[in-house]
């Protein structure tokens, strides 16, 4: 999978989330860049990305990310 | 939640529900979407549609406020409890305290949990606190004082939210999340974290059956599907979420069925199909020796289980019903002559085989036993006839079952259809009334006179207000009854009691007995004085069992509840009929029994009866005061 895909599977994921069709990822959003994707939304959508792509983030992973690109570097790298 | 079939179109059909201009359809689309098997974010995103629309009471939804106090993280649970209770019609109004507030929140008359006048609080609090009082080398009544003291706490928190709130009360039991600290050999030693639990939880059970109070079993559960389905160590240090989000969908599907329970929406009635589902093969081909049935057959014995569990639920108040495509004599006959056949005929309350639609036969079933369509459960193998009847009859539950005989009792008994808030004599008897009840049909089609048939009955009614022992009973006709129920208020247990034990009020209760044996408590009524008018009494509430629709007990009730006022000073009887999808029976109850109208306003209406001018009513009822 490239890292677009990924990103446009992200996007309609938090869309889905949020209800939100207007949320357009990049590889530098930052979750405070999003409306309402807050902490309990930022859980829901590693749980979502995890049954979505059948991973397993690690914690110390979880509460690191800096942005989108490092969940996509992240996803891919457990998907090899 | 494998009992709930597979949405078709998830997205699509939640997009349609989103662009619909009409709430009320919004909200009709949802409540079918909500039938079908969601994951955590498909219910996470049904909830937010939900949210966004402005809720007044919908007819044929009902709203209940739930408040949970908890002692971990919840962000993740009111919406499968909201999904869950709109898969039962019923709108959940969730309030969530601040995190590890509730003890405050519950003491405070001010707080917003009292502002929200919750009728459900759920205490979700987790066993961490108590195990780290526990060493290891605790002994026994070490281990047993710290857990006492614990469960004391509880039951003040229950008490002041009783009290306070006259809420009914869900404990959650406490999962163990615990890790064995020796392994096998943790069972033999007490002050053990696993230990600690278990002794918990059977103490927190005993003290909420002496209390009254409901439990929520996720401990249960947790075994049932293995622990690390329902909690997720990462999540916990992530968020403190002591409920994974997996396992929030089955948690709010847990918590609907006991809201439901207590307002009387749980199923009533199980029917099966035949072939191939409460036998192996096709009677009308194989014959009744060719069936596969009982021991020397694995599949055999998996056919006689689904009947053993199917006669259980019986034993506790389920009513069994069959509806088949068969010649009716063969199928009979299978009861009556198969030696393996653990369902004997009288075990069945409605039995209906020919080779009608399915759909149609469940509303012939319906109308034999007085019950509505929403009571049903319909199990049957075939696919073709199960999505058949989702279709047509959307309101009865017909669940996804496996493929495999071997697991069908297993997908029944998750689905938690017959979820109960009490279990009562009366339950233990219902199977029997409704065979008694066919006898008496039998007997009218034999007088055929209707009056005749009465006058044969030797019916007496038992009243006197509403006493200690049948508590339970008075409290579960008021929640459970649909059809004769004039205002549908629902109470709390510990409401009918302030009832029962208010001196202004008359209560009554009715049990009525005839020579086939006793119906029960099957109606009740409460009486108080209408506002600035001491001498005029208004019926709060009436209900009656439909188990004794046509007997005239409406007549003798009336009777006696003039005679009890009369008693009282009253001067006249006020009385309110309140419309709903469902007691639409009685919406000429009180013009019939005499009253004149006082006003009509949309829908509702309210009567009085002067009693100077009541005549008592004759019957074929005898009066019998007081005496159980």
């Amino acid at each position: 999978m490239t890292d677009q895909e990924i990103l446009n599977a992200f996007t309609r994921i938090l869309g889905d989330l949020l209800l939100d069709d207007s949320i357009a990822l990049s590889m530098e959003t930052r979750r405070q860049d999003v409306p309402n994707w807050d902490s309990f939304n930022y859980i829901n959508f590693m749980v979502a990305v995890e049954i979505e792509f059948g991973v397993k983030f690690k914690v110390a992973d979880i509460e690191s990310f800096e942005n989108v690109g490092a969940i996509i570097a992240e996803t891919k790298a457990l998907l090899q | 939640m494998s009992w709930l079939p597979i949405a078709p179109d998830f997205r699509a059909d939640l997009k349609l529900a989103l662009e619909s201009p009409d709430p009320r359809d919004c909200l009709e689309r949802l409540a079918s979407l909500a039938q079908y098997r969601l994951g955590y974010i498909e219910t996470l995103q049904l909830d937010r549609v939900l949210g966004r629309l402005t809720l007044k009471p919908e007819s044929g939804f009902t709203v209940v406020r739930l408040a949970i106090l908890a002692s971990s993280t919840i962000d993740h649970l009111p919406p499968p409890i909201r999904v869950a209770g709109l898969r039962r019609s019923l709108l959940i109004d969730v309030h969530t305290g601040a995190y590890g507030q509730y003890r405050q929140d519950l003491l405070d008359p001010g707080s917003s949990l009292h502002q929200f006048a919750p009728q459900f609080i759920l205490f979700s609090i987790s066993a961490r606190d108590t195990i780290a009082g526990v060493p290891l080398t605790a002994t026994t009544d070490e281990v047993d004082e710290t857990i006492g003291r614990s469960v004391d706490v509880l039951r003040l928190l229950w008490r002041k939210a009783r009290d306070t709130l006259h809420a009914t009360i869900v404990q959650q039991t406490f999962l163990d999340i615990t890790e064995p600290v020796f392994g096998s050999y943790d069972r033999l030693v007490p002050g053990t974290p696993a230990q600690v639990i278990t002794r918990l939880n059977d103490r927190l059970s005993n003290a909420a059956a002496q209390d009254g109070v409901l439990l929520l079993d996720v401990a249960r559960c947790s075994e049932r599907d293995g622990i690390d389905a329902w909690f997720d160590a990462g999540r916990w240090y992530q968020g403190k979420l002591e409920i994974a989000p997996e396992a929030a969908i089955l948690y709010g599907d847990m918590v609907a069925r006991i809201v439901a329970a207590q307002r009387g929406l749980s199923k009533k009635c199980l029917v099966f199909d035949l072939d191939n589902t409460l036998w192996g093969g096709v009677i009308g081909d194989d014959g009744p020796e060719g069936i596969v049935l009982g021991e020397g057959s694995a599949a055999g014995e998996a056919h006689l289980a689904l009947q053993r569990y199917a006669k259980q639920l019986k034993e506790r108040g389920v009513i069994l019903a069959i509806c088949s495509k068969n010649d009716p004599a063969i199928a009979e006959s299978a009861f009556r002559d198969h030696p393996e056949m653990l369902l004997k005929r009288q075990d069945i309350s409605a039995f209906v085989a020919n080779w009608d639609d399915k759909a149609q036969n469940l509303k012939a079933i319906v109308t034999q036993l007085n019950i509505g369509l929403d009571s049903l459960v319909f199990v049957d193998d075939n696919p073709v006839e199960r999505a058949r009847i989702r279709q047509s009859l959307p309101m009865v539950a017909v669940p996804e079952l496996p493929q495999d005989i071997a697991h069908y009792v297993r997908c029944l008994a998750d689905a938690g259809y017959f979820e109960a808030v009490a279990f009562t004599s009366e339950d233990r008897l219902r199977t029997e009334q409704y065979a008694a009840n066919a006898e008496r049909g039998a007997l009218l089609e034999v007088s055929g006179n209707l009056d005749d048939f009465l006058a044969s009955l030797q019916m007496t009614v038992v009243f006197g207000k509403f006493n200690k022992a049948d508590l339970v009973r008075v409290t579960q006709l008021f929640n459970k009854t649909n059809q004769f129920n004039t205002t549908t208020k629902r109470y709390t247990a510990e409401e009918v009691a302030s009832f029962a034990a208010a001196e202004e009020t008359v209560t009554l209760q009715f049990r009525l007995l005839d020579k086939f044996g006793d119906n029960g408590l099957v109606s009740a009524m409460i009486l108080r004085p209408y506002p600035k008018q001491p001498e005029v009494l208004e019926i709060e509430n009436w209900v009656m069992s439909c188990r004794v629709f046509g007997r005239q007990l409406e007549l003798e009730a009336l009777n006696i509840a003039v005679e009890q006022s009369r008693r009282r000073g009253g001067k006249a009887l006020r009385a309110d009929y309140i419309p709903t999808p469902k007691n639409g029976v009685i919406s000429q109850l009180y013009p019939s029994l005499g009253f004149s109208p006082l006003s009509d306003k949309t829908g509702s209406s309210s009567w009085i009866l002067e009693l100077a001018k009541y005549v008592t009513r004759s019957t074929h009822i005898s009066w019998s005061e007081g005496a159980r």
